[in-house]
């Protein structure tokens, strides 16, 4: 073997065809990637779509019904459908834009030269590794009627509400315990900002620039890469919202924390349509596609990206 | 912002300023860890309680006598099983971890090392399956897994992790290419065999992104609940995650304080793993391998 892959490192491949020894042994080192990418994605991706154009069900029974899963969406009699949509864009719309901006405000505070800096950064991330099922449950203690928020609320003479049993309330509760856990998009952040070049700060401030005119003319223009990498990022992570919805109110009450994910994950593991759930799922593809790109395309207008970015190398 | 030019701040005015500005930082990074610290404390706090403490008003932060006993009372009991979850917990974490370090180093080493044909059009692919919303896949998948008669077991957890995963294979292919090429194409010259070069000569060079992949597919799979809620159904083959929510939920239901003492526990394994690999955590999320500040 050792001589046949010291050929290939020479360049004096064996000519097989047009494929080379060399092609043979990098397939062979991606192999586990390209089955598994087979197997367990591309295989899955298709087999969704067929899916959602059958009634199958648990059992495996089905009937191929062209594009009724899709009309059931759209023309009103899965009702629940445009629930779910209502309360995951309502998600969405709050959650993103609320996690940058603590997320950033944070990093902002990290990036001062602070003495224990580095307690406070593990303390801001550190719900960023809890984020499973473990914190969601102390979470409902602590959003109880008689838990810590109203407890402490209680204190300053303001009677909290039944956050998680309660329609107005249920999704901002989410949507809290959600911005608790800002840990990754806050380390992305303190990076950018730790790139800013101090020169721009300190021409700005022999200019007359004040903190927060640096920070809005200097910082934030600088960063605006990681403001976008985050922000699709977090678009993409919102619209799939689950174990928050599911541990801590159960989409109630009355379906006012009905999210996207719980919905399909109820049509397909409770009510057995793995049919229709196949069609949900491919209407979040979708939707995900379609705002990445929207995304995409806008970011020409407002992302900067320095002439003397270092480019990735190429393979090979 | 002031602070982080002292050089600039011989200015009378401007260092009064940027002393003004250093005070609010500290008062304000203070007051916000302490809020995103207290449900820690909280849960702490809450664990060690009696249960007359629980609804107090105003709550009470440090129990009268911490009631250690919590937390044997809600793992060891009989009826609980909590060893036997954490066990189970421990081997998906475990052969989850131990293939996604075997499996993607080696495809990353393929894509770094090796110019094979269609390997940038098979790069972009592995690269675009990280937009992929994995619900898309779901359903397909627990079918193909049901078909192979896989069902209540870690198999459909575990197998998967052993063909790679795109986000950590990219990490190990970009730090593979910051690797001089001049040390393993001078090996494959005296003759080496390519896995001899991966395994003796990158793999030891590649300690810090294996870190970065251990660490952050420890975290992820210990907090896995949605695979385990679709696969694991029977009580004794449940993970911590699931088991929780057992305990949470059903007629078992445990008190609140038992509850939390269980969830302290469940945390620590990943909070232990995030204390020794912080660094490994920072370069796998700014993916430079930058120095921390």
């Amino acid at each position: 073997m050792s001589s046949q892959s010291l050929a290939s490192a020479a360049g004096v491949t064996r000519r097989r065809g047009f494929v080379t020894r060399t092609d043979l042994i990098g397939w062979l080192f991606i192999s586990p990637w390209l089955i598994g990418f087979l197997v367990f994605t591309a295989g899955p991706f298709l087999a969704a779509l067929f899916l959602s154009t059958t009634t199958w069900d648990v059992a495996g029974a089905w009937e191929e019904i062209g594009l009724r899963n899709y009309q059931r969406m759209f023309n009103g009699e899965d009702e629940q459908f445009a629930v779910a949509v209502r309360n995951t864009l309502y998600f969405v719309a709050f959650n993103v834009p609320g996690v940058q901006i603590i997320a950033l405000a944070l990093a902002a505070l990290l990036n001062q030269k602070l003495h224990g800096i580095s307690i406070y950064r593990t303390i801001f991330y550190l719900p960023a590794v809890t984020s499973g099922i473990a914190t969601a449950y102390l979470w409902a203690t602590i959003l109880a009627k008689f838990g810590l928020l109203n407890g402490m609320l209680a204190l300053i003479g303001i009677e909290g509400p039944t956050w998680l049993y309660s329609v107005e309330w249920g999704m901002p509760a989410i949507i809290m315990y959600s911005l608790w856990n800002v840990g990754t998009p806050m380390l992305v952040y303190l990076a950018a900002l730790q790139g800013v070049p101090v020169h721009l700060h300190e021409a700005a401030m022999i200019d007359g620039a004040g903190i927060w005119g640096r920070f809005r003319h200097v910082t934030v223009p600088m960063i605006t890469p990681a403001i976008f990498f985050n922000s699709v990022l977090g678009v993409i992570g919102s619209f799939q919202v689950f174990t928050a919805a599911f541990i801590l109110t159960q989409g109630g009450p009355a379906d006012a924390t009905l999210v996207y994910i719980l919905h399909l994950y109820r049509s397909a593991f409770l009510n057995g349509k793995m049919g229709y759930a196949s069609a949900l799922a491919w209407v979040l593809f979708l939707a995900i596609l379609a705002v990445t790109l929207v995304q995409l395309a806008v970011a020409r207008l407002w992302v900067y990206y320095e002439a003397e970015q270092p480019t990735a190398r190429g393979v090979g | 912002m002031a602070a982080t030019t002292p050089t600039t701040s011989f200015f009378a005015r401007q260092s009064t300023q940027a002393r003004v500005a250093r005070v609010g930082a500290y008062a304000a990074v203070t007051l916000l860890a302490m809020l995103y610290a207290a449900p820690f404390l909280w849960m702490v706090a809450t664990s060690l309680k009696d249960p007359s403490e629980l609804d107090a008003v105003p709550p009470i932060w440090i129990p009268k006598v911490l009631q250690w006993q919590n937390y044997p009372n809600a793992l060891l009991r009989p009826t609980r099983y909590f060893p036997l979850f954490f066990e189970n917990t421990a081997i998906y974490v475990g052969l989850s971890v131990l293939g996604q370090l075997i499996s993607c180093s080696l495809v990353a080493y393929g894509f770094a090392r090796i110019p094979f044909k269609g390997s940038k059009f098979l790069f972009t692919l592995v690269l675009s399956t990280m937009m992929l919303p994995p619900q898309v896949l779901l359903i397909p998948q627990y079918l193909l897994f049901k078909q192979l008669g896989w069902l209540d077991s870690l198999l459909p957890l575990v197998v998967p992790q052993w063909f790679g995963s795109a986000f950590y294979i990219f990490l190990l292919r970009q730090f593979f290419m910051t690797i001089p090429r001049e040390l393993d194409e001078a090996a494959l010259v005296d003759g080496a065999h390519r896995l001899d070069i991966f395994w003796r000569i990158l793999l030891p060079l590649c300690r810090p992104i294996l870190i970065t992949v251990f660490a952050l597919s420890f975290v992820t799979h210990w907090n896995d609940f949605f695979g385990p809620l679709i696969y694991l159904n029977s009580q004794k083959n449940m993970v911590v995650a699931t088991a929780l929510r057992l305990f949470a939920m059903s007629q078992q239901a445990l008190p609140i304080h038992e509850l939390m003492a269980a969830s302290v526990t469940s945390v620590i394994p990943v909070i232990v793993v995030f204390l020794f690999c912080q660094r490994a955590f920072v370069r796998g999320i700014t993916m430079t391998g930058m120095k921390e500040g």
